[in-house]
């Protein structure tokens, strides 16, 4: 699995962030889980190429860009930089590494000490790491920087505060400041996304200048797809901690294959006047970190989800949810009043029982069927093995969900279940197109 | 459509306030109009006074600024009515949808709480019934199932929360909504789904939509028309489609031409900065950046024309011919921009 | 590097030159209040017309007890016939050396313990907090004067006591503020970028976090000058402070004219008591005016009011 030409390897990696419970849970011990930021996450980047990690709120990208350069330490699996292991470095040479990896941050008017002038900043990797304390030496590089990255003549913005800067001059020294150590490695998380539009293409220009000059490697993280299809050789989609799909540009979109991908692809907004609002988009929105939807993340939201996706308790709840949003206020009241206490379905879990305001289940399973025949496009049916009437409510039984797994699929890897000929090819169990 | 007479009418709108350097003149003579059930798209980048415009017609501007002009919703001037008649119509005639959902809020109170608040301020004699009635319909509409009716607001996530808050801005069925960078910070699946919303109201309500933003696709998408603002004034106004597909402004030429999409092959920007409010450029506030910048652009403002199809624009390179002076077409000698005063 | 050190005070300075309105009006009041003291206490020698403890003139003569107000003593004498007068200004000079070595000390031991604390977090900060809140929830007139009081056992009583006493007290305050502010500059984007650049935590510390931090002390110490004279004189009016013959103090003074008042002298009291009241009346002048003009919160953007032109007809208006 070792690649020679790779600069960045990453294996497996975990970065959990352990949730504070109760003082009394603390006291016991009792485990009261983790926000599982990234959740097994491999890739590798070669060098001179440019990564894009894109994925929305809450999928983890920016922690992962954090965990590449330990400024946040994850919980497991491994990280590879020009073959050397960085998760077993020590503080000291973490700060050494640092010179090899830099970062460039989102908000351009928050990445720059607001008390140092722009010499100072720019300059200060070079004292921090030693290089030279030379302040005539100093300048004299700081200059070259600045005039590299468009900030000309340099002489005007040595003196400045990054108060008397605009956005766009801000991330031109944010870049100037990340490049002066010629790393080789370079993490840009959002680097233009809180710039206006006119102002987007002049950053990204001269990054891809940047790039051939200086031979940087960038992991580029957005969740702008269109800005990653333009900057990236290589982009991997990245939901709830995990990679689903990954692989090169051009095959990404000309052919996305994972549903998740496909509703981002359709969902950008483009100034072609011949688009429209896409509808039946997925619904719902990214779910919480700390407790996600068993088997593959995004099933909850899918449009294609099938049966081994991992159906749960909790996606019959919102189903039910969804249906009284939409039905109205007589619809919900008739049907809650059959129900019990619904809490017992907020937990995962392969099997739920919805519990009867009336005492028997045999109301409930009716219910539920009405349900089912009243929209039976809705994809958690495919999920339902059974619905058994029981004393005081019915037992669902879902059919076991499994975590889908990167695999090739033509010229890119998709975590998806309905390209896993083990998996979708049960008759009957076969998913609409 | 429906009625002929527009729900807002701008007219000549100026908005300045004064600071340590200077008067900033963030409107600076707008003009515009909405009808029932149309969507207007006020697009501009930072710093162009979109904002300003969109607060300045709900009457929220800070103290201290200076205000001129007409603003007519249905046949009342906004900018002359007392501060409690302006209290009266937020909420069932005018209603704002802004940014940040999270800060607007009350961490304290229920949704219950929020929608019963905002009902019977203005409508104090209904029932609790029908309150609640049009409260489930309301958010039901945007997919918030009843059942969570009596969350507090941080139950919720970001996306979730700002359909809450359409759904309050939207339940006493004004008759014009403005809405100031409504998707800005949300996701783009969520964004979508907002925006379906957004689209699915004019259909069912006849609302009147002012939506400011500076992402293009939106407009695009979303919005009946559009005006292209620069430097507090509107540098073009018409048809969405139009606008986008044969825009007659140079500034909406390279705007739209400096947007990524899916479909970008080659980096497009504009070179310099968008100008200060404080001292704009001379006469047509866009020649310094312009392409096609004409020594007449440097010496007069432009005239506004306007083209087929209600299309309005203000640009020399549209005439009108009688008005230029003589040499005034030759083609203006800029100074190369330097990068000095790039973004 | 001085010219560099100039240029950013001058910065620092800047909202103070650009508070107008009722801020304005704050701080400089403040200031020309603080600055009256701060002569008075810098000139003693050349402007007190005899020593502070001093009971005869130059010719061996014994002033006058509790002579009223006359030319040779403008402000009186008091029982101990000493002139009131001088004792006043020395008093200045007590109250502010007091003062300045406690604000000084206070910083010193408080800052770095809050940077670090903030900055570090863990057990470590939650047992300081523990400790410092548990100091600042003690009256402090209480916590002086026990601490005075042992302290002066060990060193006798006088100014290096009084003022280590009243540090003591103000040591949980810098604390807390510094503190407070260094966890929410902790999350700070350009703190996590200079971690990101390598930097140690004695970089990141002492150049990103506390040069922020810093704007917040001005302000403090000032109120809190202001409070640490209230203490000294109530120390001293307590008898737990500085006696009077290692230096004039206002507290003490006052003490000891509550017997005079009863018998109608009221200049042994009036005097000492306006310079307690005008001098902490300017300290928090200074501060409160300090804390509208710096606070970027409390400070509102002045609109200066704007006259809109009439309208220029446009080319296309007739």
């Amino acid at each position: 699995m070792a690649d020679a030409s790779a600069l960045l390897e990453v294996e497996d990696l975990q970065v959990h962030f352990p949730l504070r419970g109760s003082f009394g849970a603390r006291l016991v011990g009792k485990d009261v889980g983790a926000v599982q930021a990234v959740d097994g996450v491999s890739f590798s980047v070669a060098r001179g190429e440019v990564l894009g990690i894109v994925g929305e709120s809450g999928s983890g990208k920016t922690t992962l860009g954090r965990a590449l350069l330990r400024l946040v330490d994850p919980t497991g699996g491994s990280i590879r930089l020009e073959g050397e292991d960085v998760l077993g470095l020590r503080e000291r040479e973490v700060r050494a590494m640092r010179r090899k990896v830099q970062m460039v941050f989102q908000d351009p008017h928050a990445s720059l000490n607001p008390a140092m002038t722009i010499e100072t900043a720019v300059g200060h990797p070079l004292r921090i790491h030693g290089i030279t304390r030379d302040r005539a030496d100093i300048r004299r590089r700081v200059s070259a920087v600045l005039e590299r990255v468009g900030l000309s003549p340099p002489d005007q913005y040595l003196s400045k505060y990054p108060s008397d800067l605009s956005g766009g001059q801000k991330q031109r020294a944010v870049l100037a400041r990340a490049v002066i150590l010629s790393p080789s490695l370079l993490v840009a998380d959002e680097p233009v996304s809180m710039l206006d539009m006119s102002v987007r293409a002049k950053i990204l220009e001269l990054m891809l200048g940047l790039k051939s000059d200086l031979d940087l490697t960038y992991v580029y993280i957005t969740h702008d797809l269109a800005t990653a299809k333009f900057f990236c050789d290589r982009v991997a989609i990245m939901y709830l901690g995990r990679i689903v799909e990954i692989g090169a540009t051009e095959e990404i979109f000309a052919n996305p294959r994972h549903p998740y991908t496909q509703s981002l692809l359709r969902a950008i907004p483009d100034p072609d006047p011949s688009r429209s609002i896409p509808r039946d988009l997925p619904r719902g929105e990214v779910p919480d970190a700390a407790e996600p939807p068993l088997g593959c993340r995004f099933h909850p939201r899918c449009p294609k989800a099938f049966a081994p996706c991992g159906w749960e308790a909790r996606d019959l709840h919102d189903m039910l949810e969804q249906r009284w949003a939409a039905g109205g206020q007589e619809l919900f009241e008739a049907e809650r009043l059959q129900l019990g206490d619904l809490a017992g379905l907020d937990q995962p879990g392969s099997h739920a029982t919805v519990p009867s305001a009336t005492g028997t289940g045999a109301d409930v399973a009716t219910l539920l069927d009405q349900i089912r025949e009243d929209d039976s496009r809705e994809r958690i049916w495919h999920g339902i093995e059974s619905i058994t009437p029981r004393p005081g409510g019915a037992v669902i039984e879902f059919h076991p969900g499994h975590d889908p797994v990167l695999r090739p699929e033509g010229g890119a890897e998709v975590a998806c279940h309905l390209y896993n000929p083990e998996l979708a090819d049960p008759p009957g169990e076969a998913p609409p197109a | 459509m429906s009625a002929t007479a527009p729900v807002l009418d701008v007219l000549d709108l100026r908005v300045w306030y004064g600071s340590a350097r200077g008067a900033v003149r963030a409107v600076d003579g707008v003009s515009l109009q909405i009808r029932a059930g149309e969507v207007l798209g006020l697009v501009g980048e930072s710093g162009c006074g979109k904002s300003t415009l969109g607060r300045g017609v709900m009457g929220l501007l800070p103290d201290g600024s200076a205000v001129d002009g007409q603003v007519l919703f249905q046949d009342t001037d906004l900018l002359k009515v007392s501060d409690r008649q302006l209290r009266r119509m937020r909420g069932p005639d005018i209603a704002l949808i802004f940014q940040e959902p999270m800060t607007r809020l009350n961490p304290l109170m229920r949704i219950e709480d929020h929608f019963s608040e905002s009902i019977t301020a203005h409508e104090p004699k209904l029932s609790k019934a029908e309150v609640r009635r049009r409260s489930l319909e309301a958010l039901g509409g945007m997919g918030i199932p009843p059942t969570r009716f009596r969350n507090y607001p941080h139950e919720f996530s970001g996306g979730m929360r700002q359909r809450i808050m359409i759904a309050l801005a939207l339940v006493l069925r004004p008759k014009l909504v403005i809405a100031d960078e409504p998707t800005t910070a949300l996701d783009v699946l969520v964004e979508a789904q907002i925006l379906s919303i957004l689209a699915d109201l004019k259909r069912n309500f006849d609302t009147a939509l002012l939506l400011i933003t500076h992402n293009l696709g939106i407009v695009a998408e979303a919005c009946d028309r559009v005006a292209v603002m620069y430097a507090g004034r509107i540098a073009e106004e018409g048809d969405a489609r139009t606008v986008f597909s044969q825009p007659a402004h140079p500034y909406t030429r390279e705007l739209l031409r400096s947007v990524i999409s899916l479909n970008t092959t080659g980096l497009h920007y504009i070179p310099g900065a968008p100008p200060s409010l404080i001292d704009p450029p001379a006469a047509c506030k866009f020649h310094p950046r312009c392409p096609d910048a004409m020594r007449v652009c440097a010496q007069l403002a432009p005239v506004e024309q306007r083209l087929s199809a209600g299309q309005r624009v203000e640009c020399w390179l549209h005439g009108p011919s009688d008005r230029i002076p003589e040499g005034g077409r030759e083609p203006l000698e800029q100074g190369r921009i330097a990068v000095a005063e790039e973004a | 590097m001085a010219s560099q050190l100039i240029a950013r005070a001058g910065r620092a300075f800047g909202p103070v030159r650009e508070a107008r309105g009722v801020p304005r009006w704050i701080v400089w009041a403040g200031i020309v209040l603080t600055l009256l003291f701060v002569v008075m206490a810098l000139a003693a020698p050349w402007i007190a017309p005899y020593e502070f403890d001093q009971y005869k003139d130059a010719s061996g003569q014994r002033f006058v007890k509790q002579q009223a107000p006359s030319s040779a003593h403008w402000f009186g004498t008091n029982v101990q016939s000493t002139d009131v007068m001088s004792r006043v200004i020395w008093g200045a000079r007590t109250e502010l050396k007091v003062v300045l070595f406690a604000v000084v000390v206070s910083l010193l031991v408080g800052l770095p313990l809050g940077l670090l604390s903030g900055y570090f977090g863990g057990p470590v900060d939650r047992v300081l907090v523990l400790i410092m809140d548990a100091l600042f929830a003690f009256p402090y007139l209480l916590l002086a004067i026990v601490i005075a009081f042992l302290l002066s056992d060990k060193f006798g009583s006088g100014v290096a006591t009084a003022a280590f006493a009243i540090s003591a007290v103000y040591i949980p305050q810098y604390f807390r503020v510094v503190r407070n502010h260094v966890v929410s500059l902790r999350e700070e984007s350009y703190v996590e970028a200079a971690r990101a650049l390598g930097a140690r935590p004695r970089t990141v510390i002492g150049r990103y976090v506390f040069q922020n931090v810093v704007q917040s002390v001005p302000v403090i110490a000032t109120l809190n000058a202001a409070d640490a004279i209230l203490t000294l004189a109530a120390l001293g009016f307590l008898g737990y402070g500085i006696q009077p013959t290692d230096a004039a103090e206002w507290g003490y003074d006052s003490s000891r004219a509550l017997s005079d008042a009863g018998a109608g002298i009221w200049w042994t009291g009036l005097f000492p008591g306006m310079a307690i009241v005008l001098l902490v009346t300017g300290l928090t002048l200074l501060g409160e005016g300090l804390n509208d003009v710096l606070n970027p919160v409390l400070r509102r953007r002045k609109m200066e009011p704007v006259t809109l032109p009439p309208r220029v007809p446009r080319e296309d208006e007739a």
